[in-house]
């Protein structure tokens, strides 16, 4: 579906307009209204130690986010390449996708510790199942008549990854991968918010122990446009690995 | 005369408006035509000629860019009039319901008693030989039966004009010329009036009374034949000496525009 | 394959009985796990003799129960709203897509000031969480309906409402059940972490405590109880999902 600017720029206008409707509403107590949220994230990009805290987040973020998706890559792909692999783990791996993760923040806490690590646990565990789940789907929906001709060719294992398999699953993997992303960003700032004393999410943290509203609404607004910034490029990516796909 | 005449149209034609990069496109038309009450009309052409959208208009699926159609002296606007039957190419039945509840579920809101349904539903259904499996899902019946499923809930509401967009066409050979058979069974019982879209020849040979031969694309009628068949016909026809004199004569017409529209040369 | 299930089976009991050995021979000491039976035993001993267990579960699961429905209805109900409308989804398109990588808790404290310190706001949170997973299945369950059914019901004359309830609805159901175990997933999750925040009453606030107090044994039986409701409820989903596939989609 082709997006236009001036979607984008009704959305934005909207979503204004409801943010300020909601100050009105609600107060300086609960939110920032949207001129003073954006001056006081100005503010604190300036602010000294705040990048020190985005490098943190950052690191943390690569990390996980590498684990994830290779991980979930290299064992969705090796579970989806055997049928009876898929038959017996599958349903597993979808029962740990959909038990909530937040039950599983205390045991990671008294594994990793406070730091980074932990951080890097909670991305991880957010973004691996969805890559995997996606890769093992893209694997089982590859159309039967793509194989065999495949084998008709009678084309080398290499070249039949290469010119079959791969275009044939990459679309799902794509989006596999999206989602994946995303969750991956929110595993690690949610592991920030619990465990560590560095990061964006702490910063989050600690303005909402300090009942510091317009640091909050900075700091969300923040977050929210690295995660959609994030979000649209790979969609865009996606978008293309799927109109070649057709 | 004009009793006799059940629907018209008059210079329609369907173009889709420019947009994104894509100028206009002259999809069909201009059609000028009349289908008398009770007859069995064909309508053949090539592919991308506009077949479907000819009959999406006729249907009230679909408003005609310019012209009118008029159904029963009335026009017809963007809703389907009440009288008006459609059978689909796709698998239209609906796989949570059972053959049954399929073959009912146009009469339910109608406001017809519960009785009245229960007769006209299992009347349908035996008429299309599926008393068998009045309690089957769609998923456990073949692509034939399913069809057969779609006209059972067509033929329910009674309708007076039946339009047939190439139902047979998922379907094998053999199988197409019995569901034809079925067709003009079901012609003969109720009296309606038929449109049947098809791109196979042979099979708008045997069932029509006339039949209508379009242009490609944008589809134009570039002739209408006469079949003069009698109406207790069934597929033994194309053994008739005539059968394949006319449906070579169709064959000729259509020719020259298929390769236009396969883009030979 | 025959009998995958049984498979699942052995390779799950091959897990904890692996975690259980390492419990127990301290490689994994009890301060940061207890073995899986320690687990269950102090999962029986809460159910059985904890004063808070019934009032904190029951309480926890109405807001769940309660949350599930918030965001399954409207967001279907939603869903085909904005399906209907075009230009409205492709406005709302990345607002669906970038919803659940934004901590949406940091909301939380704006629902306390709307709402109060109280069950509906636990209730409004997993709701919230939830609404936009059911609003995107359906509006891909919808886009994934067969264009004939559409016209059907065109000639067949049927008004908005009705369309919506006797085609699209069923037409859907398939497709909405990943948006309902997802509702499911979400609302646990909202309530629970609702539950941590406002530390009024309920499992999560439990769960809170016992990991503030080093009460390993609570903590850790909690989350297993957990785990078993969430799986039980995810495998009914599952099951009667296959069910309708069967029947619907054998061929």
């Amino acid at each position: 579906m082709k997006q236009r600017w001036s979607d984008y720029l009704i959305l934005v206008l909207a979503l204004t307009v409801l943010w300020q409707l909601a100050y009105q509403l609600a107060g300086p107590d609960a939110i920032t209204p949207p001129l003073q949220t954006v001056e006081r994230l100005g503010q604190l990009v300036r602010q000294e130690g705040f990048w020190e805290h985005a490098r943190a987040t950052g690191l943390a973020f690569a990390c996980a986010a590498v684990l994830a998706l290779v991980g979930g890559l290299v064992i969705g792909t090796a579970i989806g390449s055997s049928s009876a692999a898929r038959e017996i783990l599958s349903p597993i791996l979808e029962t740990l996708y959909s038990i909530p993760k937040i039950v599983l923040y205390p045991v990671i806490l008294l594994i990793f510790g406070l730091g980074i690590s932990a951080k890097i646990a909670f991305g991880a565990i957010h973004g691996f199942f969805p890559v995997a789940l996606f890769a093992i789907g893209a694997i089982r929906n590859i159309r039967p008549v793509l194989l065999r001709t495949g084998r008709v060719l009678r084309l080398p294992r290499l070249s039949l990854a290469r010119h079959i398999l791969v275009p044939a699953t990459l679309p799902e993997i794509v989006t596999g991968l999206r989602i994946g992303f995303s969750t991956t960003l929110l595993g690690t700032l949610i592991g920030e918010l619990f465990a560590s004393s560095q990061g964006l999410g702490f910063m989050l943290v600690r303005a909402m122990d300090n009942h510091n509203v317009p640091d909050i609404m900075a700091l969300t607004l923040l977050l929210f446009l690295i995660a959609t910034g994030a979000n649209s490029v790979i969609l865009a990516i996606e978008h293309r690995v799927h109109a070649h796909g057709r | 005369m004009s009793a006799d005449v059940h629907v018209t149209l008059n210079a329609v034609t369907r173009v889709y408006p420019a947009h994104s990069g894509h100028g206009e496109v002259h999809a069909l038309g201009p059609i000028d035509f009349s289908l008398r009450r009770g007859e069995f009309v064909g309508v053949v052409g090539p592919s991308g000629c506009g077949k479907s959208t000819l009959l999406e208009t006729v249907a009230g699926l679909a408003l005609p860019s310019t012209g009118t159609v008029t159904f029963e002296g009335r026009p017809v606007d963007n809703q389907v009039p009440e009288g008006v039957g459609v059978v689909f190419q796709e698998d239209a039945t609906f796989p949570w319901l059972t053959v049954r509840d399929n073959v009912a579920f146009g009469l339910q809101r109608a406001g017809i008693d519960g009785a009245e349904i229960a007769r006209r539903v299992d009347e349908a259904i035996a008429f299309m030989g599926l008393n068998a499996f009045r309690r089957a899902y769609p998923s456990q019946l073949s692509g034939g039966m399913r069809q057969r499923v779609c006209i059972a809930r067509t033929l329910v509401l009674r309708p007076r004009l039946i339009l047939l967009d190439e139902p047979f066409g998922a379907l094998d050979q053999q199988t197409r010329l019995l569901m034809g058979e079925e067709l003009l069974r079901l012609w003969r019982e109720t009296g309606a009036t038929v449109m049947l879209i098809t791109h196979a020849l042979d099979e708008a040979a045997m069932l029509s009374d006339r039949v209508a031969v379009m242009s490609s694309r944008p589809g134009r009628f570039i002739a209408v034949l006469e079949t003069h068949w009698p109406r207790e016909r069934d597929s033994r026809i194309v053994a008739e000496p005539g059968f394949g004199l006319f449906t070579s004569r169709l064959w000729e017409l259509i020719r020259d525009e298929s390769k236009k529209a396969l883009g030979i040369t | 394959m025959r009998h995958p299930a049984l498979w699942r089976l052995g390779i799950t009991a091959a897990v904890v009985l692996a975690l259980e050995g390492l419990c127990r021979s301290g490689v994994i000491s009890a301060f940061t796990m207890i073995a899986p039976s320690q687990m269950v035993v102090a999962l029986a001993g809460m159910i059985l003799h904890a004063d808070w267990f019934w009032a904190d579960a029951r309480y926890t699961f109405e807001n769940v129960g309660a949350a599930i429905v918030l965001s399954a209805v409207p967001g279907f109900v939603l869903g085909l709203v904005i399906h209907a409308l075009p230009r409205l989804r492709r406005v709302l398109n990345p607002v669906l897509l970038s919803y659940y990588s934004v901590p949406t808790f940091v909301f939380y404290p704006l629902l306390i000031v709307i709402f109060g310190i109280n069950q509906l706001s636990l209730i409004v949170m997993g709701a919230m969480f939830g609404v936009v997973a059911m609003i995107s299945s359906t509006l891909t369950a919808i886009d994934r309906i067969p264009t004939v059914y559409g016209k059907v019901a065109r000639v067949l004359r049927m008004d908005r409402s009705a369309t919506a309830l006797r085609i699209v609805l069923p037409a859907a159901t398939p497709h909405l059940f990943t948006g309902l175990k997802l509702a499911v997933a979400y609302s646990v999750i909202g309530v629970i972490a609702g539950e941590f925040i406002l530390a009024t009453a309920g499992l999560g606030r439990r769960l809170s405590l016992s990991f503030n107090e080093f009460d390993n044994a609570t903590m850790y039986g909690l989350i297993v109880l957990i785990f078993i409701v969430v799986a039980v409820i995810n495998s009914g989903l599952q099951r009667w999902e296959a069910r309708i596939y069967r029947r619907w989609y054998r061929s």
